[in-house]
């Protein structure tokens, strides 16, 4: 008969949350904040396929850090169960925090049961009437479950990540504030020697909960919109003048101010990078 | 071995299954009571036992399709309701109607609807118009043990497809008979008791490539017709203020006609009539 060693609870418990957050560490990272249009999320992404931010209900959206078949198991069952409850009884009676809930208690028991734990952070956001009702929960691996008004950073370095959130963060700001924000949020840390770094339209997935907007309030923004909202405030205008061309021309272009929520259009480009990118 | 549901805490494996996006396969799984046709019926004819629906007619326009239904439910020889509505969005650009039992045709609207935004959220990408248009038949032929008992509703699909190379064609029509058989119609189609009398009134009217206002006034003009002959089928109730649910389905979405719009077409059709109504 083979010899039993004897492992105490606490070492397996601390082997997989040691684990799981090595995984999540990984990973790059995600910020959610209310803002007065709605709730913002924006994510480090370099694909355009595999998402880390989603729709799923009318006024509830999903990020999630760690490893995608994971946290994309998640998704797919909080979609089933939101359209299962608005099917069942009214679309009004799907909440967030329910969801948030199963969420936690499904990692909970997955993290007590398997050998290995999921290595996600999933955030579960509920956009209000107004900022303050909006509802941000954090889940970990562990099924621990965080109310986190106003915002949440997930990933690795997310402490740092969320420093920069909270110095600067207010509700009453606009679409263009909060995006600013959440992008020099996230290019705060993994510069090199903790230089700033200039996150560019391409490397994000932006989304938000559109407040006013009745029924279905996810959008995504992407494409010109999103260049437009994350370009500096005054952008340097390259100019190619053919040899031909009059010396007057050359004057750059005034740079269009960008308007939030109107001029969000779907330019989905075919992703030529790397579909696999499984810790992305 | 863990199969999902025995540890406390964990979800059913239903919500977990991968492979599928449909909300109607993971009800099948996960609740089946709720699916529409699997519950058991008492022998016999029930047709008494839901008001009946009727006519809906839907046309192509130049910029996509045009969907329009009356206001009447029947139970019998009495009208169950002046202003039942059945013409419906199914998602951003699709519109659906129904005839047949009102009961049923509501559950199927509704389980329709909920199947496309969950294979939209799911998958992220939308299903395409012929997709729908199967996923629909599907539906139907689920109900069909009930429609053999009296209780059959009949879905008309139509909607804007957003993969058509040539955009003053992209407008489609689907219809379905109460076993799920699919047929695409070309310009104009209708279903439910006065249909007979809409697509003869469209058959006279209708041309290819109208505007918007044009197909909407022939719409309202073809209900007129359907009222006239099939009692079933109710007319611009002017003393109540209601008239036909017009919805149209374009490259700009769906959008319903305000019943203000619907309300001067219609006055227009009586106006236009009253010089020689026809016997």
């Amino acid at each position: 008969m083979a010899m039993q060693f004897y492992t105490s609870p606490e070492q397996i418990m601390r082997d997989r949350s040691e684990y799981a957050r090595k995984g999540i560490a990984r990973g790059r990272s995600v910020v959610v904040l209310s803002f007065a249009g709605g709730v913002l999320f924006v994510a480090e992404n370099l694909s355009t396929a595999l998402h880390k931010i989603s729709e799923i209900y009318d006024r509830i959206g999903f990020a999630a850090v760690g490893r995608y078949n994971e946290f994309e198991n998640l998704r797919a069952a909080g979609v089933r169960m939101a359209d299962l409850r608005g099917y069942a009884y009214d679309r009004r009676d799907v909440t967030a925090w329910p969801l948030a809930n199963v969420f936690a208690q499904n990692l909970g028991a997955i993290f007590t049961e398997s050998t290995k734990p999921f290595e996600v952070e999933v955030c579960v956001a509920g956009v209000g009437a107004s900022p303050e009702d909006d509802e941000l929960y954090r889940l970990t691996y562990d099924g621990s479950i965080n109310d986190e008004p106003g915002f949440v950073a997930m990933g690795g370095q997310s402490e740092q990540i969320g420093a920069v959130v909270r110095e600067h963060h207010r509700v009453e700001a606009d679409l263009e504030e909060a995006l600013r924000l959440a992008v020099r949020a996230l290019g705060s840390v993994g510069g090199e020697g903790g230089a700033q770094r200039e996150l560019k339209a391409d490397q994000l997935e932006v989304a938000i909960l559109e407040r006013e907007r009745p029924g279905r309030t996810f959008r995504r923004i992407r494409g010109a919109a999103l260049s437009a909202l994350v370009a500096p405030a005054e952008p340097e205008v390259e100019v190619v003048i053919p040899d031909d061309a009059p010396e007057a021309e050359s004057t750059p272009a005034e740079p269009v101010p960008a308007e939030p929520a109107e001029d969000i259009v779907d330019v989905e480009e075919a992703s030529e990078k790397d579909g696999g990118d499984e810790k992305s | 071995m863990t199969t999902g549901a025995d540890f406390p805490g964990r979800m059913p494996a239903a919500f977990s299954a991968t492979g599928s996006s449909s909300f109607a396969e993971f009800l099948q799984a996960a609740a089946p009571e709720y699916l529409p046709g699997r519950r058991a019926l008492p022998p016999g004819d029930l047709s008494h036992a839901s008001a009946h629906a009727t006519t809906i007619v839907a046309m192509t326009y130049a910029d996509g399709v045009v969907m329009a239904g009356d206001r009447r439910a029947t139970q019998g020889n009495l009208i169950a309701s002046r202003d039942i509505e059945k013409v419906f969005a199914s998602d951003m650009y699709s519109l659906v109607g129904f005839a047949g039992s009102a009961g049923i045709g509501i559950e199927l609207v509704r389980l329709f609807q909920v199947e496309l935004e969950h294979f939209e959220k799911i998958e992220g990408t939308p299903l395409s118009l012929h997709g729908k248009a199967n996923r629909l038949a599907t539906m139907v032929r689920g109900n069909l043990s009930a429609a053999m008992q009296g209780l059959a509703a009949v879905p008309l699909f139509a909607g804007y497809d957003l993969d058509s190379r040539e955009p003053g064609k992209a407008g489609r029509i689907f219809s379905y008979d109460v076993i799920g058989g699919l047929y695409e119609e070309r310009d104009y189609d209708g279903i439910g008791s006065g249909s007979l009398f809409a697509r003869s009134a469209l058959k006279k009217r209708f041309r290819p490539g109208a505007d918007a206002d044009t197909a909407v006034k022939w719409a309202v003009e073809s209900l007129y017709d359907a009222a006239d002959e099939d009692s079933a089928t109710g007319g611009p109730d002017l003393t109540r203020g209601l008239f036909p649910v017009v919805m149209l389905a374009s490259a700009d979405g769906t959008v319903r006609i305000s019943d203000a719009e619907v309300e001067r077409l219609a006055r227009d059709v009586i106006g236009e009539r009253s010089d020689y109504p026809g016997r």
